[in-house]
C-alpha cells in the first residue's frame, strides 16, 4: 500500500487569488484523515490537485513514488486507478443496472472497455463485481437501475464501484453530506472497514462535526487555503472545532 | 439616502434603444413592406386565389386511386431514402456533437470545425442541397439520400452537441477518476446518460425526413415528390390529390408510432 503527500503546495487562480499555500502532509497507508474547513478554504481545490484534476502552482503531490505534478495529461491514467474518488452525489450513472456501474470501477484496468461491460465482461470480472456489490450488502439490487436506489443505497454501489477499482488510497469529498444521519452513520462504517480491511490512507472532507469526532483519528484543518490544524483528534480541544464554525457564522454574518 | 440621489438611481421608465436595434428593426420592416409591394399582394389577386383553388378542388375530388400501386412503390422509395439518410446522417452526428461540443472537444480547432459543419448543414436550405446533388450524383434516390444526410447532421449534430454540453459532469469525472481513457469515458458514462435523448432526436430527424422526402422529387432527387410533380404539370389533379392523401396518411402514420415509441424511451 502507499502514501500520499503534498510538499509545499501552493494554488492561485489568475495573478492574485490565493487557493492555497504552504501545504504540507503526508497520510501513510492505514491512515484516516479528515479534512476540515469552511467554504473557500481551499478543500476541494486540494482534492483537485490531489487527483490530478488541477494543476498546482508550486509544490508537488506524490501517490505513492509518483509525483503527479509532473506527469503529462495522457500519463494520469495509471495514478488515477490508484486513487478512489467518493463524491458527495454519488455520480452513479443513472440510466444503466447497479451492476454496469459497479463494473465501470475496472475501466482502468488493461483489459479495455469492451471487457468492463456486462455482455462482454469475463465471469471473474462479473463475479468480482458481484462480490463488491455483496461487500455492500446490495448483491439482490444488481439488476435494479441506479436511479432506482435511495441515497444511502446509492452511496454504497458508489463505494462497491471504488472497491471495484482497487485504489490504494480513497478520497471521499463529503460522501454522507447527502444522507440523513443514520444512513450517513452506515455508509460511514463500511467505508470505514472498506479502508481497514485493505489499508488504505484515506482522505474525508467532512462539514459534521459530530461524525468528525466519531469516526475522526487525525484532523488537516485549512482556512484561507493554509493548514490550521494538523493533528490527532484526541490532542484537538472542543473550542477548536467551535472557533473553526462560529467564525464560518461571523463570516457569514459580515457577508449578510 | 436623499431624496436627490434616489431619484438619480431611480431606473429610467423606458430604455433608449441602442443604434444597432434601431438598425435591425428599420431593415426588418424595410424587408417587410418591400416583400408585400413586390408579392403585389391585392384583394383581387386573393379572390382569384380562391377561385383557382376552388377550381382545383373540383378537378381534384375524387382522388384518382387507379394509379394508387405506382405511387405505393413510390412512397416506399421515399421511406428508404428518409430511413437511409437519417441512419447515416445520425451516425455522422455523433462524432460531430462529441468533437464539436464544449465539455468533450478534444481540441478548439476540432470543435470549430464541427460547429462549422452543423451551421452550414442546417442553413443551407435542403432543397438546395438536393439541387447540388443532383448535379453532382445524377437524377434519383442517391441525391435525395445524400440531402436527407445532410439535413439530419443539421439537425441532430446541434441536438446531439446541447444535450452533452448539458450533461452533469459528475458521472463523467467518475469514470475519469477511475483511470479510464477518453474512449471509456465516451462510451461508458456520456453515451448511455445521453442515449434515450440521442433516440428522440433521432425520431423527430426521421419524422422531418419523411416529410422533408416528400418534396425533394421535385427538383429530381427521387421519391414521390416526382410523381407529384408529373401529375401537377400534367394538371391531373385528381392523380395528385391522391398523391397528396398517400403522403398524408404516411407521415401520419409514422409520426404515431414514432410519439409512441418515444415515450417508452424517455
Amino acid at each position: 500500500m502507499i502514501s500520499i503527500v503534498a510538499k509545499d503546495l501552493k494554488k492561485v487562480y489568475g495573478n492574485d487569488v490565493v487557493a492555497l499555500s504552504d501545504i504540507n502532509f503526508e497520510v501513510k497507508p492505514g491512515e484516516k484523515v479528515m479534512l476540515l474547513g469552511h467554504n473557500g478554504s481551499g478543500k476541494s481545490t486540494l482534492f483537485k490537485c490531489l487527483t490530478g484534476f488541477e494543476r498546482p502552482t508550486e509544490g508537488k503531490v506524490f501517490i505513492g513514488d509518483t509525483d503527479i505534478t509532473s506527469l503529462k495529461k495522457n500519463e494520469f491514467r495509471n495514478v488515477r486507478k490508484q486513487v478512489g474518488l467518493v463524491f458527495q452525489n454519488f455520480n452513479l450513472i443513472n440510466n444503466i443496472s447497479v451492476f454496469q456501474n459497479v463494473l465501470y470501477g475496472a475501466l482502468g484496468g488493461n483489459q479495455g472497455f469492451r471487457k468492463t461491460l456486462n455482455a462482454f465482461a469475463s465471469d471473474e470480472m462479473r463475479y468480482k463485481a458481484m462480490e463488491c456489490l455483496d461487500r455492500v450488502s446490495l448483491a439482490e439490487f444488481a439488476n435494479r437501475r441506479a436511479d432506482q436506489l435511495s441515497g444511502g443505497q446509492k452511496q454504497r454501489v458508489a463505494i462497491a464501484r471504488t472497491i471495484m477499482q482497487e485504489p490504494e488510497i480513497i478520497l471521499a469529498d463529503e460522501p454522507v453530506a447527502s444522507l440523513d444521519p443514520k444512513v450517513g452513520r452506515e455508509v460511514m462504517d463500511l467505508l470505514w472497514d472498506v479502508a481497514d480491511e485493505r489499508g488504505l490512507a484515506v482522505i474525508c472532507i467532512l462539514h459534521q462535526m459530530d461524525i468528525v469526532k466519531e469516526y475522526g483519528e487525525r484532523i488537516i484543518a485549512l482556512k484561507d487555503g493554509k493548514i490550521v490544524k494538523d493533528d490527532l483528534i484526541e490532542n484537538i480541544e472542543d473550542s477548536f472545532f467551535k472557533e473553526l464554525y462560529e467564525l464560518d457564522k461571523a463570516d457569514e454574518s459580515e457577508v449578510k | 439616502m436623499s431624496d436627490n440621489r434616489l431619484k438619480q438611481l431611480m431606473p429610467a421608465r423606458r430604455k433608449k434603444p441602442s443604434l444597432e436595434i434601431v438598425i435591425i428593426t428599420f431593415i426588418f420592416i424595410a424587408l417587410f413592406v418591400l416583400g408585400v409591394m413586390g408579392a403585389e399582394i391585392t384583394l383581387a389577386r386573393i379572390f382569384k386565389g380562391f377561385d383557382n383553388i376552388g377550381n382545383f378542388l373540383m378537378r381534384a375530388f375524387p382522388p384518382d386511386f387507379s394509379k394508387v400501386n405506382s405511387v405505393v412503390k413510390s412512397v416506399f422509395e421515399t421511406l428508404q431514402m428518409a430511413v437511409v439518410g437519417t441512419v447515416f446522417g445520425v451516425i455522422l452526428s455523433l462524432p460531430i456533437a462529441l468533437l464539436g461540443a464544449k465539455n468533450t472537444a478534444p481540441s478548439k480547432i476540432l470543435a470549430n470545425i464541427s460547429r462549422g459543419i452543423v451551421i452550414v448543414s442546417r442553413t443551407i436550405p435542403d432543397l438546395v442541397f438536393a439541387l447540388i446533388f443532383v448535379i453532382t450524383v445524377g437524377l434519383g434516390s442517391f441525391a435525395g439520400i445524400l440531402t436527407i444526410m445532410i439535413d439530419t447532421v443539421g439537425f441532430c449534430g446541434r441536438f446531439f452537441m446541447e444535450r452533452i454540453e448539458e450533461l452533469d459532469p459528475g458521472p463523467i469525472q467518475a469514470l475519469e477518476s477511475t483511470g479510464a481513457s477518453r474512449f471509456g469515458v465516451t462510451a461508458g458514462a456520456i453515451m448511455p446518460m445521453t442515449f434515450p435523448s440521442f433516440v428522440g432526436t433521432s425520431l423527430f430527424a426521421l419524422e422531418k425526413s419523411i416529410r422533408g422526402a416528400s418534396v425533394l422529387g421535385l427538383v429530381g432527387a427521387g421519391g414521390i415528390g416526382i410523381e407529384l410533380n408529373t401529375a401537377m404539370n400534367l394538371r391531373r389533379y385528381d392523380s395528385a390529390l391522391m398523391i397528396i392523401l398517400v403522403i398524408l396518411i404516411v407521415v401520419l402514420i409514422f409520426e404515431k408510432v414514432s410519439r409512441s415509441l418515444r415515450e417508452r424511451i424517455m
